[in-house]
């Protein structure tokens, strides 16, 4: 982990005795359990290593309140964020946004071409908006929208499966996304999830 | 932080519900009269609802009058607006993505439309909208252009408040100095706008420094002429005052 100035603080607040409210070493060790201990990602367990502060804040109050509802969110991190107050979640979501993230690369090189032209271009004539719109030109996404870029491929063809085809686990996203995936057929998520996987 | 509760929604508060009506396709065999539209909500205070039908009938008169209708389906009609509402916002009230998607709600239909033929015809330059535009036939250009006429959400958010005095001083009065007109002369003292002239009450603040700060850069001579010489009057602190005023405006 490249150690900036911020990284260094960061540790420091986390690494020395604090009050009782604030982060504890403890947890952040525990979310290593699933997503490594360089929190690049360990499947099912998606990277958070560089993903948006305001995206990864959201998602600890989403998983919180029961409404990111996916049955991996279900099954592993309702009990997990349960134990995670407000307060806390603002600073994992901080420390986790401060690490360089790592690509993936694990999809279909050869769909690498198709899955670009969908990103960027769209597919107007199927009603695809095309991602670079909010993700950004290399899928690092801004604000609470989420890096994508390097996400690995398991990961970003099951969620774009879920909110698309397999229907339900709508209600927890935040608009547009559930609707976004509604047009895209298996190939082309297939495409979009490789084409991901490699973008840095 | 604001929490969305529904996409479903397509009004200003959190989960509304659309009130939507279908009009029965014409069965086949009869002349298709043209296309049917759905109801769609006008969002505010008040439920409103808002019928637009347009009828669109070409007709070729040769020995047995056989009609041909420029038409598209109430479904089609309704999951084109849907892909719009994507990157615009579920009532068209814009989005903050990477880029500032900008607001469509309330917009003047003569601009909406000319908008989407510069596109087309590359009088205005953007690497997004040029596809989406090719892909809108005119008749879907006028529908759509309606359509989003009668969304009236709130606006996004008013950045920059504190700017909002400085911008409504130019916008009301100009800046003579400057040779800057009041902006109100064309766009109208609440920022309506009028036929080609396109409202900007309500309009992202990114979106507005974008264009005031890209105007030239983003168009082809003869598009929106007369903005040229006020865009390149208005220095960078003018335009973001500019922007903060109008992005308030209801």
């Amino acid at each position: 982990m490249k150690l900036t100035r911020l990284n260094i603080a960061i540790l420091a607040i986390i690494s020395f005795a604090v009050p009782a409210w604030a982060i504890d070493v403890e947890t952040p060790k525990r979310c290593t359990v699933c997503h490594s201990a360089s929190f690049q990602g360990l499947q099912p367990a998606p990277r958070l290593a560089g993903q948006r502060y305001q995206y990864l804040f959201n998602q600890l109050s989403d998983l919180g309140l029961h409404r990111r509802d996916d049955p991996n969110a279900k099954l592993f991190m309702w009990p997990v964020v349960a134990t995670v107050n407000p307060q806390t979640a603002r600073e994992l979501a901080l420390y986790l946004s401060t690490i360089p993230p790592v690509a993936a690369e694990d999809g279909d090189a050869e769909l690498i071409a198709s899955g670009r032209k969908i990103y960027q271009e769209g597919m107007p004539e199927a009603n695809v908006v095309a991602c670079v719109a909010c993700h950004g030109p290399n899928a690092e996404g801004v604000g609470e929208i989420p890096r994508l870029g390097g996400l690995a491929y398991p990961y970003l063809r099951r969620r774009l499966e879920q909110w698309g085809r397999q229907g339900g686990y709508n209600e927890a996203t935040r608009p547009p996304m559930p609707h976004v995936a509604s047009n895209l057929s298996l190939k082309q998520i297939e495409a979009l999830a490789s084409y991901l996987s490699f973008v840095k | 932080m604001k929490l969305i509760t529904s996409y479903r929604g397509r009004g200003t508060e959190v989960g509304d519900e659309p009130m939507v009506l279908s009009f029965p396709s014409a069965p086949a065999g009869t002349p298709r009269e043209g296309c049917r539209r759905r109801i769609v909500k006008a969002s505010g205070l008040r439920l409103a609802l808002q019928l637009a039908i347009a009828v669109v009938v070409f007709a070729t008169a040769a020995g047995g009058a056989a009609t041909k209708a420029l038409a598209f389906s109430s479904h089609e009609l309704a999951a084109k607006i849907a892909y719009c509402q994507d990157c615009h916002g579920p009532a068209g009230q814009g989005y903050r993505g990477f880029y500032p998607m900008p607001r469509l709600a309330g917009q003047q239909v003569e601009y909406f439309e000319d908008q989407l033929r510069a596109f087309v015809e590359g009088r205005r330059l953007n690497s997004i909208m040029s596809p989406v535009a090719r892909s809108l036939s005119p008749a879907m250009m006028t529908a759509l252009a309606t359509d989003f006429r009668a969304f009236n959400p709130r606006p996004l958010g008013g950045d920059r408040r504190e700017l909002a005095a400085m911008g409504e001083k130019i916008f009301q009065d100009g800046v003579p100095e400057q040779n800057v007109p009041a902006c109100a002369a064309c766009h109208g003292p609440e920022a309506t706008g009028i036929k080609q002239i396109p409202r900007l009450s309500g309009q992202l603040y990114l979106y507005m420094v974008k264009t005031l700060t890209n105007f030239r850069k983003d168009r082809k001579e003869h598009l929106s002429d007369v903005m040229y010489p006020v865009v390149e009057s208005l220095n960078k602190r003018q335009i973001e005052a500019v922007a903060a005023y109008v992005s308030s405006l209801r």
